[in-house]
């Protein structure tokens, strides 16, 4: 008799918890964990840390910034694909980085098709910047040099096969000029060797040419158009050169999250972007504030595969 | 200057930024025991919460973690051999060694006064002295920095001086170690072993966990029925604050000499505390009269390191202030809560916002001054639990808590196990009387080496001979004349050492 009430009573909780559950999923229901890939203090860490408060206000929910440091971002993409597909879990992406490493490294632990885009929120220009005793006044007295002494001058940037890099490279091939590109670890270790004239040039991001205003000349700056943060400056495609690089970063979530709360982080992140506030503090600090979908992002980072495949077999890295 | 100042005082002596400071120094110092969870991370942690601080506020706050989570280090160094932050490495060296012989309390208040000390001459730089520093850090180009990390492996030859080999056997295992993971320049992946985790190498802090905290709890476990029960052994002493104060103050030439390195290591970007705490020791011992006595429990040992650690923390806020470039890890997560707060760091600070720069300048005086009371009232108490525990319970704590501080490193179980292999690997070489001081140092150096090297190359490319750039350049010959002034030194201590024998 008990153990039949049991039963029961047991069946009816478990219908009682199912009913609810299938009421009340409203996503998200806990908090998010937005894992960063790099150091506290860089510009994928900044801008997550700016979303944080805002995307909490709009999902209603703690948003938790767990730190996996490594390996230029590998270290933490390669734990995000395998990380459980409810949403929960979710991760800052860079591009040309997940596109890159899978390129030039044997397993760096992820593929690039596994890490599924969300929304890309901002993206960094690459800048050519000089310190501002250089005697270069313009690209095109860079350029002259550069033609009339090949190799001379010594390009620094963050780290090898990064934006930077293959910027240097891009923009080698493009003025048919032959620089030497010195890879730092991080933008904020490649300044001071600008600052101390030990390389000649930088080839850096719009933050960096923002932060540092006061002692260095931004040549131009490798966008589309002309980025609000530094209107005096040309681009490099108002000089003729058609060279646009630079970095993009965005939330990702595991492989096989379902759509509809992939759509759901994206519309979140796309509030977060509309929030005046939130646009000016990171148009004044130099980014770009994108609003890249998720169906959009995914043809995006196709489209770059290919492109950067070219550059690399171009240039004998691949 | 001085107008600005007083009302810079004004703004920090509010009940709030008393208050929040307190908090920060008292957290920081918990944290900065704990191994595991360093000043970068402390601070990281905290830069939330000052978001809806106002700037003044949110900027002690986080400076006084940054000083508090640097000193507490040193409490883990002593009372169980583990350096809490890479910044209290050498504070193991003598300050165990003093522990073991009951003077652990006598060590922590050494260290107190040290850290406090070394930290107010820091301000003092930073306030007064950080236009000039911050263009002569700018000299510093990669052959420099280069050259700093051969200067430093010749420490190896002061901490192994017993046996130069064993010494030098450790250091090049250290440099190996470093390799593991992606190369810092041409991005190759190097020993990873198809193990994803180790693209961003193997951390220091697990390396530094396994080879000094696991062989010390495993040597006092095995050794449980022979001892007493407790880990920590306890003199019953008097007039130890005094004695300590002595330490430091009474013949203050150590004290200051290696507050100066660690305010300069401080301002080189890309050199922090973990380098200048053994740069200081390794001074030390070569002015002390009786450098045989350092690494056997020689307090001047313990005021070294910890009055360089806490100067690197105002040191690394000169570039930052100045021009806008962090000089160690925790100066760039300050540097990002200021972007955030909308100040720009360089001339701007010094200007516009002088009364905040200058308000967050002085805080580090207050911070260092708190952050002595906080110490010697926690110091003595977690003093006396340490040594209240007996040691079949401190034991395995100190061992769960080393796994947990492991893991929240990067919240990945590698670390963990990396961590646990050191302690094993760390256990034989100790028994084979290897030290763990070269071969953190050589881990510790490796990339700094290795980015030094290959960017010097790379810039020196477009002269006839790539490698002339290594010793051309002013700075650098500097640097080479005191490298071999360091590496002989040792020689010709024991040349004397055998003359004057010969003599006698």
């Amino acid at each position: 008799m008990s153990k039949r009430l049991f039963s029961i009573l047991l069946v009816s909780v478990l219908l009682i918890s199912l009913f609810s559950f299938s009421v009340l999923a409203e996503f998200p229901e806990k908090p998010l964990n937005y894992i960063v890939c790099f150091n506290p203090g860089g510009e994928s860490d900044i801008t997550a840390r700016a979303q944080q408060k805002p995307l909490e206000e709009v999902l209603g929910e703690d948003v938790v910034v767990q730190y996996k440091i490594g390996g230029g971002g590998a270290v933490g993409w390669s734990e995000l694909v395998n990380a459980k597909p409810d949403g929960y879990t979710v991760a800052g992406f860079n591009l040309p980085h997940i596109i890159l490493q899978p390129l030039v490294r044997e397993d760096p632990g992820y593929a690039t098709e596994d890490i599924k885009p969300v929304f890309i929120f901002q993206a960094t220009p690459n800048i050519l910047a000089v310190h501002k005793d250089s005697p270069f006044e313009t690209l095109d007295d860079f350029v002259t040099y550069a033609e009339e002494n090949p190799g001379v001058i010594t390009v620094g940037g963050s780290g090898s096969y990064s934006a930077n890099h293959l910027g240097t490279l891009e923009f080698n091939q493009e003025a048919e000029i032959k620089t030497t590109y010195i890879p730092f670890t991080g933008s904020g270790e490649a300044v001071p060797a600008l600052l101390g004239q030990h390389v000649s040039a930088l080839m850096t991001y719009t933050t960096m040419g923002i932060r540092h205003s006061d002692e260095m000349r931004v040549l131009a700056v490798a966008a589309d158009e002309r980025v609000p943060a530094m209107p005096d400056i040309p681009t490099f495609k108002e000089l003729g050169y058609e060279y646009v690089e630079g970095a993009y970063r965005g939330m990702a979530a595991p492989p096989d999250t379902p759509d509809d709360l992939v759509a759901e982080l994206a519309d979140a992140n796309l509030a977060v972007n509309e929030m005046p506030e939130f646009k000016n503090q990171l148009e004044d600090m130099g980014f770009q504030i994108l609003n890249i979908g998720p169906e959009e992002a995914e043809e995006l980072i196709a489209d770059r595969v290919e492109y950067y495949k070219e550059i690399l077999v171009d240039v004998g890295l691949l | 200057m001085g107008e600005i100042l007083l009302t810079a005082t004004i703004a920090i002596f509010t009940v709030k930024n008393m208050l929040f400071m307190l908090f920060g120094v008292s957290a920081g110092m918990i944290a900065g025991a704990l191994p595991g969870l360093t000043a970068t991370m402390s601070v990281a942690l905290i830069v939330p919460f000052t978001f809806t601080m106002d700037p003044v506020s949110g900027l002690v706050t986080l400076g006084a973690i940054y000083c508090g989570a640097i000193f507490g280090g040193a409490f883990s160094a002593i009372l169980v051999n583990t350096p809490g932050t890479p910044s209290s490495i050498g504070t193991t060296f003598d300050g165990y060694p003093m522990a073991q012989q009951g003077k652990g309390e006598e060590a922590i208040f050494t260290a107190t006064f040290a850290s406090a000390g070394g930290g107010i001459i820091g301000t003092f730089i930073l306030i007064f002295l950080s236009v000039p520093l911050a263009r002569v850090a700018l000299r510093f180009g990669p052959p420099e920095y280069f050259w700093i990390t051969v200067f430093g492996l010749t420490i190896i030859a002061s901490l192994a001086s017993k046996n130069i080999l064993k010494g030098l056997a450790g250091g090049a295992f250290g440099l190996l170690i470093s390799m593991i993971g992606i190369a810092p320049i041409g991005g190759d992946v190097r020993f990873t072993m198809g193990i994803p985790a180790f693209q961003g190498g193997v951390q220091l802090i697990s390396i530094l966990i396994g080879f000094f905290c696991i062989p010390e709890m495993l040597r006092i476990a095995g050794n449980l029925q022979k001892q007493k029960m407790q880990a920590v052994n306890v003199e019953k002493q008097t007039g130890v604050l005094k004695r300590s104060f002595l330490n430091v103050f009474e013949k203050p030439m150590n004290f200051i000499r290696s507050s100066i390195i660690g305010a300069f290591v401080g301002v080189l970007p890309g050199a922090g505390g973990n380098i200048a705490n053994l740069v200081a020791y390794n001074e030390a011992q070569r002015a002390s009269k009786e450098p045989e006595t350092f690494g056997t429990g020689n307090p001047q040992g313990v005021v070294a390191t910890e009055a360089a650690n806490n100067a690197t923390v105002e040191g690394g806020m000169v570039p930052l202030l100045t021009l806008g470039i962090p000089g160690a890890p925790p100066a760039a997560i300050i540097y990002g809560a200021l972007m955030l707060q909308g100040l720009r760091p360089g001339p701007e600070l010094f200007s516009g916002s002088a009364h905040i720069t200058y308000a967050f300048m002085l805080s580090f005086l207050v911070a260092n001054l708190m952050m002595f009371i906080v110490g010697i009232l926690g110091g003595r108490s977690i003093f006396k639990i340490v040594t209240i525990i007996p040691a079949k319970i401190l034991v395995p704590s100190i061992i769960f808590l080393t796994i947990l501080g492991s893991y929240s490193i990067r919240n990945n179980i590698m670390d963990v196990v990396v961590m646990l292999v050191g302690g094993l690997v760390g256990y034989l070489l100790k028994e084979l009387n290897f030290h763990p001081g070269p071969i953190v140092l050589g881990l510790i150096l490796g990339p700094i080496a290795e980015k030094g090297l290959v960017q010097g190359y790379l810039m020196g490319l477009s002269r006839p001979n790539p490698w002339m750039i290594f010793f051309t350049r002013p700075i650098s010959i500097v640097l080479i004349v005191i490298t071999l002034l360091s590496a002989g030194w040792p020689i010709y201590r024991e040349l004397k050492s055998k003359l004057q024998k010969g003599e006698n």
